[in-house]
C-alpha cells in the first residue's frame, strides 16, 4: 500500500503542475486586459496587438503578472486551488439545504442515479434471464438492446423528458429512467455472459441429478455470474451518474449537478463548472468504490482467495 | 453374488449428425454388465467409449438398437437416480465448500438438511477426505478434488457409478493412489462400475471386464474377462497373469487401429 502511494502521489502532482502551467496561457489575455483598467503597463499595449499575439509570447513579455492568471474571478481554466475552494465552500461551509450547497444537489442527482441504476440493473438482469432461457429473446432483445446505445443519449434525453412530462410525471422519475436505460445494457451484456459461463459438463452433470431449469439457475447459473454481474454494476453506475446528469440539461433543472453545470455555463462561472464536474467525479468514484467494496465481502463469502 | 443385469446395449448405433455430414459414434454394441461388474473401457480417441457411457446416462440418445439400464430405459433410470457420474474435470463449485459440493445432488432431490450433513459426512470418510468439508475447492489438491467430485456422485447412494477418465488429468503416482482406493471402495460399496481410460495398466488392475474399442466408427473389438482376483495389491501388476491381460488389450488395440495415424 504504501510502496503503491509514492507513484500515485508523483503522477498527481504532475498533473496538477500541469494544470497550473497551462493556466497562463489560458489566462493570460483576460488577466492582461484587468492589469491595464486597473493602471498596470503591459506589453504590448493595443489590445489589438495582444489579441494577434501567441499566448506565450504575451506570458514571457508579462512574467509579472502571472500569479494572476491563477486567481481571477470568473477564468477561462481556473486553477486546481480554486477548484478545490469552491468545491469547500460549495460542500462543507454551507447548510446542505442550502441551493449552494453541492451536497443538495449532489444529493438530487444522486437520488436519480440510485433509483435509475436499481430500475436499469433490475430489467438488466431480467432480459438476461429470458435471453440466457428463451431462444426467442435470445434472437430478438440483444440485437434491440445494442441499437438502443448506439442512439446519442443527449438526442433521446429531452424526448423522454418531455414524453413523461405529458403524461404528468416529472421530478426524479423522468431522470431516472434515463439512467436506467444507459445503465441496463452493461448488466445486460455481463448477465448473459455470465450466466452462460458454467460450462457443457457443469450443465450435464445437473443434467444427471435429473435437475429443472428453475434449480439450474439458482444452483449453479446465478453464482457463476456473480463475478460478472459486479463488473458490469460498476460500469453500469458510472453510466447511470452521467445519465441522471445529462436528464438534468435539457430540463432547465435549477437543481442537481447537471443544474450547476449549465448554470456556471450560462454565467461564465468557470469555476462553478470545474467544481461541480469534480464533485460528479468523486461522486463517481465514491460510488464504484462502494460496488468495489460490496463486491469483494459477496465473492470472499462465496469462497473467494482474497 | 447374483447374477442380476444392470446394463444391457443390443445392436446399440449412434449416428451425430454434423456440419460435416454424419458421423457414426457407436456401431453394432452389444454388452451385458452384471451388478457388481467394474468394467473399463479402453481404446483411442473418437472410439466411443465415452459416448456409450453418456448413453448410459441418458445424456445421447441412441439412434439404433436398444439399452436396458436396472430394467428401464436410460431416462427412467436417471429419473429413479440410478448412477453416478464422474468426469474428467472434478467440476466442483468454487463459491460451495466441500461438504456443500457433495451436499448439492442431494438438494436437488430434496434430501433434508439434517439427511445432507449425514450422508456428507459419510461419503467424505469414504473417499478418505474426513475433516477436509469445511474447505473451499482451491484449498484442495488435484487428486483430492478429483475424491471429493467421486464423493458427490456417491452421496444418493446411486447403484451404478460411471466414471469418465476421472484420473485423466492427474500425475500418475496420485493416480496409482486414487486407483487403490477405488478398488477399495468398489469393494466396500459394490457397486457397479462403468470407467472409461486410456491406460492399458489402469483399466487391467482395475476392471473385472475390459471392453476394447476402436474408432471410425465406434465399435468393440475384444471384451475380456479378467481372471485377476477381486482383492488386488498395486504388485498384482507384475505378475505375468497381469501382464498377459495387458497383452491382450494391446493386441485389441492394435487389430481395431488403422494405420493411417
Amino acid at each position: 500500500m504504501r510502496r503503491a502511494a509514492v507513484p500515485v502521489l508523483v503522477v498527481l502532482g504532475v498533473l496538477v503542475a500541469f494544470w497550473y502551467a497551462v493556466a497562463v496561457p489560458m489566462n493570460i489575455k483576460g488577466v492582461l486586459t484587468e492589469a491595464q483598467r486597473a493602471g498596470v503597463v503591459v506589453v504590448p499595449e493595443s489590445g489589438a496587438d495582444r489579441r494577434a499575439a501567441s499566448a506565450w509570447r504575451l506570458v514571457t513579455m508579462n512574467l509579472s503578472v502571472v500569479p494572476d492568471t491563477w486567481a481571477q474571478a470568473r477564468p477561462r481554466l481556473p486553477a486546481p486551488h480554486q477548484v478545490a475552494i469552491e468545491l469547500w465552500e460549495t460542500t462543507a461551509q454551507k447548510k446542505v439545504t442550502s441551493k449552494r450547497s453541492l451536497v443538495y444537489h449532489g444529493w438530487v442527482t444522486l437520488s436519480a442515479t440510485l433509483l435509475g441504476f436499481a430500475m436499469g440493473t433490475g430489467l438488466g438482469i431480467l432480459l438476461a434471464i429470458g435471453i440466457v432461457h428463451n431462444r426467442v429473446m435470445d434472437m430478438s432483445v440483444m440485437p434491440w438492446a445494442i441499437v438502443s446505445q448506439t442512439i446519442p443519449i443527449i438526442a433521446l434525453a429531452p424526448m423522454i423528458i418531455v414524453v413523461l412530462y405529458s403524461i404528468g410525471i416529472q421530478g426524479v422519475f423522468p431522470k431516472a429512467v434515463i439512467s436506467a436505460y444507459l445503465s441496463f445494457f452493461p448488466v445486460v451484456v455481463g448477465m448473459v455472459k455470465g450466466l452462460r459461463s458454467p460450462d457443457a459438463m457443469q450443465l450435464d452433470l445437473l443434467r444427471t441429478y435429473n435437475a429443472s431449469q428453475a434449480q439450474g439457475f439458482w444452483k449453479l447459473r446465478l453464482p457463476a455470474s456473480m463475478p460478472y454481474l459486479f463488473a458490469s454494476l460498476k460500469v453500469g453506475i458510472a453510466a447511470s451518474l452521467v445519465g441522471a446528469i445529462v436528464g438534468e440539461l435539457p430540463t432547465g433543472a435549477v437543481s442537481g449537478l447537471g443544474a450547476r453545470l449549465l448554470a456556471g455555463s450560462y454565467y461564465g462561472q468557470t469555476v462553478q463548472i470545474w467544481s461541480a464536474l469534480f464533485a460528479a467525479a468523486i461522486l463517481a468514484a465514491c460510488l464504484v468504490g462502494i460496488l468495489g467494496v460490496l463486491e469483494r465481502i459477496v465473492l470472499r463469502r462465496m469462497g473467494g482467495r482474497t | 453374488m447374483s447374477e442380476q443385469t444392470v446394463i444391457e446395449a443390443r445392436n446399440l448405433d449412434l449416428t451425430f449428425q454434423t456440419n460435416d455430414g454424419s458421423v457414426q459414434a457407436l456401431r453394432d454394441v452389444n454388452l451385458t454388465i452384471s451388478k457388481g461388474e467394474f468394467v473399463s473401457f479402453i481404446g483411442p480417441s473418437g472410439c466411443g467409449k465415452t459416448t456409450f457411457l453418456r448413453v448410459v446416462a441418458a445424456l445421447e440418445n441412441p439412434t439404433g438398437g436398444s439399452i436396458v439400464v436396472n430394467g428401464m430405459s436410460p431416462e427412467e433410470a436417471r429419473k429413479q437416480r440410478a448412477y453416478g457420474y464422474v468426469f474428467q474435470a472434478a467440476g466442483l463449485y468454487p463459491w460451495r465448500t466441500i461438504a456443500g459440493n457433495i451436499q448439492l445432488p442431494l438438494e436437488i432431490m430434496g434430501f433434508s438438511r439434517a439427511e445432507r450433513k449425514a450422508r456428507a459426512e459419510q461419503v467424505l470418510d469414504l473417499v478418505d477426505l474426513k475433516g477436509f468439508g469445511g474447505k473451499y475447492p482451491w484449498q484442495l489438491s488435484g487428486g483430492m478434488q478429483q475424491r471429493a467430485s467421486i464423493a458427490r456422485a456417491l452421496s444418493f447412494d446411486a447403484d451404478i457409478l460411471l466414471m469418465d477418465e476421472p484420473f485423466g488429468a492427474l500425475d500418475e503416482i496420485v493416480r496409482d493412489h486414487l486407483n487403490e482406493q477405488l478398488l477399495a471402495l468398489w469393494a466396500r460399496t459394490n457397486k457397479t462400475i462403468g470407467f472409461v481410460t486410456h491406460s492399458i495398466p489402469e483399466a487391467v488392475y482395475l476392471s473385472t471386464k475390459i471392453v476394447v474399442m476402436s474408432p471410425r466408427p465406434g465399435r468393440i473389438t475384444d471384451i475380456i474377462e479378467s481372471p485377476l482376483p477381486r482383492e488386488r495389491p498395486l504388485e498384482i501388476r507384475e505378475t505375468q497373469e497381469f501382464l498377459n491381460i495387458a497383452h491382450r488389450v494391446r493386441e485389441g488395440l492394435r487389430a481395431g487401429h488403422e494405420p493411417d495415424v
